[in-house]
């Protein structure tokens, strides 16, 4: 039989329900990965109790044949960024450290509902700004991958580094990320897996710590296709709370896969070959076309020319709107605090002392962009730039 | 437009976030590169372009103004850092 840790998330669905396997028995064999795996640094908390409170409730359920949810007893881990009612919630910042939640963000209630297995909370780029997991106040995360012949560690990718190295390294079956400006895409590529950032407003920002509001999306981050579509299943849905959420049914994701890619027509931006790229890559690049026409994908060539122009504009939008999400952290209502003379000189200790380095350039940068003269220059025009 | 340090001063203390005297070269040389950076969006012909408030098409909604929760105090106040006869606290502002 399979390694419980290696099922998929369909496999392991399909042994609960055939009774090969219990929900127990696959929290405990993650549980024993997610500890045997701690050099990866992947958890800032693990939740090994919860995690068996969870599958016991979900076997409970079963054996009295009540109604399950899509993710029954499914073992999942929760990125560090959606808050979790009594569990910490840090977003990897040492302003956020000890912060317990007192309600629970609805993507990982939605998960909580459809009967998931929480593992734990994974590691991160502090406030999801990063590309590497560097930045956390709770350490770097390692990469589960070598390169062949080396045994250097590797980066994850961020900002969701944590959740791509647990799902990557067997310690869950699944995890959630999210993507403002690729923390989901990019860390699932550099650690081997689907990642995916699905349209905005499909998945409810409702206690996820913000970023940049206009960009931030909760997605799925799993080992297969297949996977990403019922995860994804159990944690989009309209949320009245989130004022930007979509009113519109889900669709069955994973229904949707069948005929696979065939028929699709699929551009391919010139703009995306850049000079002096990698010929790795190059050769990468080449065999996902030669797959998708394998496939039956009809591919396209398609020009998309304010391409050299999105990481300008994202180095301006995103900041403006962390500098105004990150007004929050003022050491006064929840989080770190260091004392001051007076109310300003609280603020400001509490905010030199809370956030780490990069946190700190780019509340700057939005300070300085969003600040009396610029607005129009700096964060107008952005806007108007990539249509 | 280069990032100096008296603007590097101003902007931290509108952000109120206290950068030792040490730092401010530094970032003022950290931010003005990526302003200058930046200004390559100056290229792009924007005239007549809205700006965009979101990739998807969509309107906010309306609710109703009324209270949906409430009598929670202690839960609200519970990470507090300093928390005091069930409110938050701060140092004196009013002598």
């Amino acid at each position: 039989m399979t390694a419980l840790t290696d099922f998929t998330i369909a496999e392991a669905r399909d042994a609960l329900e055939s009774g090969a396997v219990s929900a127990r028995d696959l929290a405990e064999a993650h549980i024993a990965a997610m500890e045997a795996a701690r050099n990866l640094n992947a958890f800032i908390t693990e939740t090994p109790d919860r995690a068996l409170a969870d599958a016991d409730a979900s076997d409970a359920r079963r054996a009295k044949g009540e109604a399950l949810g899509a993710l029954d007893g499914i073992p999942l881990a929760i990125k560090d960024l959606f808050c979790t009612e009594g569990v910490m919630t840090t977003a990897a910042s040492h302003i956020l450290e000890g912060f317990v939640p007192p309600y629970e963000s609805t993507v990982s209630g939605n998960l909580r509902a459809a009967g998931s297995v929480m593992l734990g909370k994974t590691n991160l780029d502090e406030f999801a700004m990063g590309s590497s997991n560097e930045t956390s106040y709770f350490g770097n995360v390692e990469n589960p991958w070598r390169r062949d012949g080396d045994n250097r560690p590797l980066v994850p990718g961020g900002s969701s580094g944590g959740a791509a190295a647990a799902v990557s390294g067997r310690l869950c079956l699944g995890a959630t990320g999210t993507d403002t400006g690729g923390s989901i895409r990019q860390p699932a590529a550099f650690c081997g897996i689907v990642g995916m950032k699905p349209t905005y407003g499909r998945c409810s920002r409702w206690g996820v710590v913000a970023f940049a509001s206009s960009l931030d999306q909760a997605g799925p981050m799993t080992r297969t296709v297949r996977d990403a579509a019922i995860l994804l299943g159990g944690m989009a849905g309209f949320d009245p709370k989130d004022s930007t959420s979509t009113d519109m049914a889900v669709p069955d994701f994973e229904a949707a896969l069948d005929g696979g890619v065939k028929g699709l027509r699929v551009g391919i931006p010139a703009e995306y070959a850049v000079d002096g790229m990698n010929p790795e890559i190059a050769a990468l690049w080449d065999q996902g076309k030669a797959w998708l026409e394998d496939a039956g994908a009809e591919l396209v060539d398609i020009s998309l020319p304010h391409t050299k122009y999105a990481l300008p504009a994202y180095y301006i939008i995103a900041p403006a709107e962390a500098s105004s999400n990150l007004a929050r952290y003022d050491g006064v209502r929840y989080g770190h605090r260091e004392d001051g003379a007076d109310l300003t000189e609280l603020y400001e200790n509490t905010r030199a002392a809370g956030f780490g380095t990069e946190v700190r350039r780019r509340i700057l940068i939005g300070t300085y962009v969003l600040s009396a003269g610029y607005y129009d220059a700096y964060y107008l025009r952005p806007r108007r730039s990539v249509p | 437009m280069a990032v100096d340090r008296d603007t590097v001063i101003r902007v931290a203390r509108l952000a109120r976030i206290k950068v030792p005297e040490g730092d401010l070269d530094t970032l003022a040389g950290e931010l003005s590169n990526i302003i200058g950076w930046v200004e390559q969006l100056d290229e792009v012909d924007t005239a007549g372009v809205d700006p965009m408030t979101s990739v998807a098409d969509m309107k906010l909604r309306w609710r109703a103004d009324e209270v949906t929760d409430g009598g929670i105090r202690d839960r609200v106040t519970a990470n507090a850092p300093d928390p005091q006869h069930g409110m938050f606290s701060v140092p004196k502002v009013i002598e």
